[in-house]
């Protein structure tokens, strides 16, 4: 049958006038909603802005500052109280690398093995184990200075009485980050999932054995990303360090057991303190090498991530 | 064709009359969860070679009575086993015997395939290194994905990880794994209900062929796979208390897998198996 002229147009029109009403309702947004929405998202870009640009104006005037002492003489120098031309960080770099190399040797045995006491072997529901964990991670927002009191009056003097050495800020160093690390070893393991273990212990592991080998190496990479990041924490520490014996002016390369130690963010405040601007360009040289090294160290330890992270 | 009114009490019960040997001797098992009862008064034997199928309803201890065989229920603190529960004569709980040891003889495949984030061949190589037997490694991997029917599939790519396999390959990794450690008996719980339907064929060929050297018990949701590769059918149902708040599992009939299927004792076994209930 043929559709009659009219009948067809009608058709027609219907058809767009209902389309246009669809199209209408799905575009159909009050001004308000969009400036609300606009407003909002405003915001948040302005507080990433104020976030950032905060953080690339110190980084620029430190590099603005520093850049003219920037040379090889900063890291074979010793420092001097007369002569800036001449002064350099050798004994507080030496002494960072030491202090870190101290850090290391405990924290990763204790923070490592108290990890994986307290995932795989002890009894959660105990109440002492659960204050154990609430413990630890207030320690981990401990002022820094406190733990510089703890190791004057444990470690330097105390029972442990070894005095204004390097070894002691080691040690300071290694509990103020020691949480940091159990914190993240904890997080490695949790993150192996149990079926791993079930299937361990059902062909006939111990449970040393299934820690061993297969509970840690998987979680290696999220541990070392820990240690790492406690790393870079401890190197930017001055107030336990002035504390434990890092006193602002040392010319001779520390030792272990040595009688006085410095650090890097020690000789900074040490050089910003003083009056000549020569110094302070010195201070902000300090502050470049510095943040040239965590920003290395914190880009590796998220590459580290990033490239061993697992999705089960 | 007559039927007693009364269920049979699920003996151990043979056509030749009593040879084959026990694997398993279970008297009045029960487990419970801190207090609330999982599984009841389960009683039953196991026999050596048999396939075992654990069959019944969601929730009535099938994979709880499993694990007690192993003792996997020792992982959870809330569990307690009670009851007797022997293995070739001898008490498995036994305050004297070490259940590491059990594991060694009584393996255990997940239903879910757990492959370790390793190569193929040290997934296999896990067991004996674990165990001390790590002359001629290479042999007993080759044996044991031989034995899993995988070993066409990965001889050219062993040093490559697990987790690339497919689904069906990485449970027969990890049939390949259990066997490689050499157990008396192997426990499958629900092996191919993360499966495909040609992966979960290949698996019940394998049982089939594993059961000369090996005992199997295996729970499994999918009757037809029951009736398809077990000898001897144990049917649990859930009970519940008289306030309907508690609820376990208990033994319903235990018997040759085609009286189960086709003449069973009990009424409620008929119920399950043709599909009226559950």
């Amino acid at each position: 049958m043929e559709a009659s002229g009219v009948g067809s147009e009608r058709a027609r029109l219907a058809t767009a006038g209902a389309r246009a009403t669809v199209a209408a309702k799905l575009s159909d947004r009050s001004r308000r909603d969009v400036a609300l929405n606009t407003a909002f998202a405003a915001l948040l870009l302005a507080a990433v802005t104020i976030a950032l640009g905060g953080l690339a104006a110190l980084l620029a005037q430190a590099f603005v500052r520093g850049a003219p002492a920037l040379s090889l003489d900063l890291f074979t120098n010793t420092p001097s109280t007369l002569r800036p031309e001449t002064a350099g960080f050798r004994p507080a770099i030496l002494g960072s690398l030491e202090l870190i190399a101290g850090v290391v040797l405990f924290v990763v045995p204790i923070g490592i093995g108290s990890a994986i006491y307290l995932e795989e072997y002890a009894d959660k529901t105990r109440w002492w184990n659960r204050a154990v964990e609430v413990t630890i991670q207030n320690l981990a927002a401990v002022p820094s200075i406190i733990y510089g009191i703890l190791g004057l009056g444990f470690i330097v003097r105390g029972p442990l009485d070894l005095g204004f050495v390097l070894v002691a800020g080691s040690l300071t160093l290694a509990l103020l980050v020691l949480p940091l690390v159990i914190i993240a070893s904890r997080e490695a393991i949790r993150a192996v999932p149990d079926s791993i273990r079930q299937g361990s212990l059902a062909l006939g592991a111990t449970q040393w054995q299934t820690i061993r080998r297969q509970v840690l190496p998987a979680s290696v990479p999220g541990m070392a990303t820990g240690v790492i990041l406690a790393i870079s924490r401890a190197l930017g520490e001055a107030a336990p360090l002035l504390l434990v014996g890092a006193t602002v002016f040392v010319t001779f390369d520390p030792t272990p057991f040595g009688d006085g130690f410095s650090a890097m963010p020690v000789q900074i405040f040490d050089y910003a303190k003083r009056p000549q601007e020569a110094f302070q360009t010195l201070a902000f040289a300090g502050v470049i090498v510095m943040v040239g090294v965590l920003l290395a160290m914190n880009s590796f330890a998220i590459w580290l991530r990033n490239r061993y992270e697992r999705t089960w | 064709m007559e039927r007693p009114a009364i269920a049979v009490r699920p003996e151990f019960r043979h056509a030749e009359g009593g040879r084959r040997e026990k694997v398993f001797e279970l008297r009045g098992v029960g487990v419970d969860y801190a207090g609330a009862a999982a599984v009841k008064d389960i009683s039953m034997d196991i026999g050596r070679n048999d396939v075992t199928a654990l069959i019944g309803p969601s929730g009535c201890g099938k994979s709880t009575l499993l694990r007690c065989l192993n003792r996997m229920n020792d992982l959870i603190p809330a569990a307690n086993v009670h009851g007797e529960l022997l293995y070739h004569g001898e008490d498995l709980y036994d305050p004297g015997v070490d259940p590491v040891q059990v594991r060694k003889l009584i393996g255990m495949v997940f239903q879910k395939p757990n492959p370790f984030p390793k190569s193929i061949y040290d997934n296999v190589a896990f067991g004996p290194r674990v165990l001390g037997k790590t002359d001629d490694l290479d042999a007993t991997v080759e044996e044991a994905l031989r034995g899993a029917a995988l070993w066409e599939e990965v001889k050219d790519r062993l040093s490559d990880n697990a987790f690339g396999l497919s689904g069906g390959q990485q449970q027969r990794l990890c049939i390949a794994r259990c066997i490689a450690v050499r157990p008396d008996t192997i426990l499958m719980d629900e092996p191919c209900s993360a499966l495909d339907p040609i992966s979960t064929g290949k698996i019940e060929d394998l049982m089939i062929e594993l059961k000369d050297e090996f005992s199997i018990v295996i729970v499994t949701h999918n009757m037809q796979q029951a009736a398809r590769v077990s000898d001897r059918t144990a049917f649990l149902m859930v009970e519940l208390d008289a306030d309907e708040d508690n609820r376990w599992g208990r033994l319903v009939e235990y018997d040759e897998t085609e009286k189960i299927f086709t003449n069973p004792a009990d009424q409620r076994t008929e119920d399950y198996v043709s599909g009226k209930v559950g």
